[in-house]
């Protein structure tokens, strides 16, 4: 899992921004370069080592390519790995990897190298963030150049959608110890120069072994403000922001011809998490009575202008398998009030809301206290830095009674069936749904396994479930190719390019 | 005492300074809550990865044992490798130096191209036009934070005009032009409350010393009004003039934080609060230390500084 890193500054200012941000767009030079917006500078451009979400977000694709890769669509296809064979046990996974493929200091790719990079995942001293999603993997071979053999120690329906993503992308061994500076892969384009704090460039490599791309040079610039980001679009200086953070400016780009905009679906959940051993969250009521004192629909508007989508339970609208479970626990103030009755709160009570210093969260965080304060419990709010603070009080200590963040991983609704996490939820049931995804044998059974676990989920309230973060897009007009959606936490440009 | 020995107890007395400043720094930043190995690997991440990045990073020694390797690094002028960037702290202080040094160069130089002229005028004709426009200009200047004037100027001067970039700096390397171009606004919004402070205090030593008595003499004596300004008055009212400017160095400093922000500028401003952020802990307490130790150098240049300006303070120092 990863939570939403929006790292936004002087917002305050914004509203003076949005009143002027109508200004023409100054003319782009469409040459063979596209400049795309990242609102966090990640760590480092590897993303095999640690949280691989910013990283992928610059180098997943463009840069590094895995066994397989999760298309726009968010479909599994075949990339380095030409095909592959699950036993009927689903224990044996074997991959047929192509033969003509090398990474960019020249050195061939080959089941060896799978071998290093999954084998690299799962080591002790391993420092991948991710290392979690692939502990069904007991054992790697590379019985010849092109053929790689998984053996799990149970079986795992997700495991073919977890290699695909960026934390398991190929590396060359040689060079994984300047991956993150320096980083080298087979994808078709090459890292020239990391100007820190500032951008990436990336130049087309000619021994790209798959289809050219179109563009000669795409650059990741970094500006986290969303108000700044506008500001550069608009006057020229980038081309493409994949996940604006300003709905409110979002409008004005959507009725401007010099721009494509589009409201994707994104995989980012905002839920008001709460502690679970402390009273009364203990209690299933009272955490109902919450959910039902919350007019989803009125956070949406008020947080994201209307750009976002309530849901019911820990899953993305943009899932095949999602379900719509907003009307489990729907709003009704009266209801609640029963409820709390019922727990033998009817006077209502107080608690602590541990809310991250992030735009969406106060906002939402306080919209929210207005709405349990209609049913006499008083939430007091209080202000926690995130990452650093929030890190170590809430998830690390679990020091808190509710909070609020976005949690950007897609399919993590198994944070729910871990122990320890932050929510300290425990549920047989749960557990059971999980081992039945993971046991799924068909798209259907498993599409039905993770139904039921959304179920469970909506009746107990772990969390209060809010609103999916919509993917809203912005991109020059004659830009072709820009991902709509984003299955994946990325940037990929190998099929950008601008119109004739 | 000589001249050379008083420089060097000075010398040694900032050494001891930065010495203690570095130990309360690291311990301060130790004591923050968030740990840099969590925050790298994100949330997902097993305690024994965490484990395994904590002693990857070094952050499993002794608290002591660190603040010593520290130190010892910093006298042989290693100061470590960054947490988050993985490369070394110098190089990357150096790389931000590049563009916040010639930032707040072009910002001073415009606070006193703006703030001499507008004082000494101001004072020259106190209740004027030129003094009316001077002292709304220092109200209003002081009033409004940098950060503002900055997005003020990208709205107006990036967005409307479309003179100059909204932000970023494509690096030195892309031409002395873009470079400068970069930076002129955000030196503009960092060079204004500066310019209106500096005016105030320009505009008060002057009317102060036109009033004394060696201006009467030299122009009971004949000199003219506009030769005794400037050979008289304006060489005296800049003692207090280059003493505000000392005292706003650290004010320049945080400036820059807030204004390299608002224009994306890849600059130790910047730096500083994405580390913090980031608990990129190494470069956090280097840069603290760096910015320590420029409020003490400039302290030490401004003393020097008086001396050149009023040769009466030469014996004293």
């Amino acid at each position: 899992m990863h939570i939403a890193p929006r790292r936004v500054t002087f917002s305050t200012a914004g509203a003076l921004l949005a009143a002027i941000l109508c200004g023409p767009a100054l003319a782009q030079g469409e040459d063979g370069t596209v400049t795309f917006v990242q609102s966090v500078e990640p760590a480092g451009l590897d993303p095999t080592v640690g949280a691989p979400v910013a990283a992928g977000e610059v180098t997943w694709q463009n840069v590094f390519e895995g066994l397989v890769a999760i298309d726009r669509d968010g479909e599994i296809v075949p990339q380095l790995a030409t095909e592959w064979e699950i036993s009927d046990d689903g224990l044996t996974y074997t991959f047929t990897l192509r033969d003509d493929v090398t990474f960019q200091n020249g050195e061939a790719f080959d089941a060896e190298t799978a071998k290093f990079t999954l084998d690299r995942i799962l080591a002790e001293d391993s420092v991948s963030g991710q290392k979690a999603l692939y502990d069904e993997i007991e054992s790697v071979e590379a019985p010849d150049a092109t053929t790689l053999v998984l053996t799990l120690s149970a079986p795992s329906s997700d495991l073919l959608y977890w290699l695909g993503f960026p934390a398991a992308v190929m590396v060359e061994p040689v060079s994984t110890p300047t991956n993150q500076t320096e980083p080298v892969g087979t994808g078709p384009f090459r890292v020239t120069d990391w100007r820190q704090g500032d951008r990436v460039i990336m130049e087309r490599w000619d021994e790209y072994w798959g289809e050219a791309p179109a563009l000669e040079r795409i650059v990741a610039r970094f500006i986290s403000d969303p108000q700044a980001q506008a500001a550069a679009i608009r006057s020229g200086q980038v081309d493409v922001i994949s996940l604006f953070g300003a709905p409110e400016l979002f409008g004005q780009f959507a009725e401007d011809d010099a721009f494509e905009t589009h409201v994707g679906a994104g995989e980012m959940e905002v839920v008001a998490g709460m502690n679970s051993e402390r009273e009364p969250f203990d209690d299933a009521r009272v955490r109902r009575a919450l959910m039902q004192a919350i007019d989803r629909n009125a956070v949406v508007e008020a947080v994201k202008s209307g750009y976002g989508t309530p849901i019911g339970s820990h899953f993305s609208p943009a899932s095949p398998a999602y379900v719509d479970l907003t009307d489990v626990a729907p709003y009704d103030p009266e209801a609640a009030k029963a409820l709390l009755e019922e727990a033998g709160l009817g006077g209502g009570f107080e608690f602590t809301f541990k809310v991250p210093n992030r735009p969406y969260a106060q906002r939402s965080a306080e919209i929210m206290q207005a709405y349990f304060a209609q049913i006499g419990v008083t939430a007091n709010i209080v202000n926690s830095d995130f990452p650093a603070a929030w890190i170590q009080d809430v998830f690390q200590d679990t020091n808190y009674d509710m909070t609020i963040i976005g949690h950007a991983e897609p399919l993590d609704i198994d944070i729910y069936n871990r122990d320890p996490y932050y929510f300290n939820y425990h549920s047989d049931a749960f557990a059971t749904a999980m081992d039945e995804i993971a046991n799924a044998g068909s798209v259907e059974d498993r599409e039905a396994a993770y139904g039921e676990a959304q179920r469970i989920l909506a009746e107990d309230l772990p969390a209060l479930f809010i609103y999916s973060e919509p993917k809203l897009g912005i991109w020059k007009a004659g830009l072709e190719g820009v991902w709509e959606n984003a299955p994946v936490p990325s940037n990929d440009m190998t099929d950008v390019r601008w119109s004739e | 005492m000589t001249r050379t020995a008083r420089i060097a107890t000075r010398m040694a007395s900032i050494l001891a300074i930065l010495l203690g400043t570095s130990l309360v720094v690291f311990l301060l930043i130790e004591a923050a809550p968030g740990d840099p190995a969590e925050i790298i690997l994100g949330m997902s991440a097993e305690p024994a990865t965490v484990a395994a990045l904590r002693a990857e990073l070094g952050l499993d020694q002794p608290l002591m044992l660190r603040y010593l390797d520290w130190l010892v690094g910093l006298a042989t002028g290693d100061l470590g490798t960054s947490y988050t960037y993985g490369i070394p702290v110098g190089d990357l202080i150096a790389q931000r130096l590049a563009v916040t040094l010639p930032l707040t160069v072009l910002a001073t130089v415009m606070s006193v191209a703006i703030a001499l002229p507008l004082g000494v005028f101001a004072a020259e004709r106190p209740g004027g036009a030129v003094d009316w426009a001077a002292q709304l200009f220092a109200q209003v200047g002081i009033a409004v934070p940098n950060f503002w004037i900055g997005l003020l100027l990208i709205l107006g001067v990036a967005l409307g005009l479309g003179w100059l970039p909204t932000g970023g700096f494509a690096g030195w390397d892309a031409g002395i032009g873009a470079a400068i171009s970069a930076l002129i606004l955000p030196a503009v919004a960092l060079a204004i409350p500066q310019a209106a402070v500096l005016t105030r205090v320009t505009r008060a030593a002057v009317a102060e010393i036109t009033a004394e008595d060696f201006v009467r003499t030299a122009r009971a004596k004949g000199l003219g009004r506009r030769r005794a300004l400037w050979r008289h008055t304006v060489p005296n009212a800049l003692l207090p003039v280059v003493t505000m400017l000392g005292l706003q160095i650290p004010f320049l400093i945080s400036g820059t934080v807030l204004v390299e922000n608002v224009f994306t500028l890849p600059g130790i401003g910047t730096l500083a609060y994405n580390a913090l952020a980031q608990r990129d802990l190494i470069v956090v307490q280097n840069v603290v230390l760096l910015f320590a130790a420029i409020v003490l150098v400039s302290n030490v240049v401004v003393d020097l500084l008086y001396a050149v300006l009023d040769p009466r303070l030469r014996a004293r120092t």
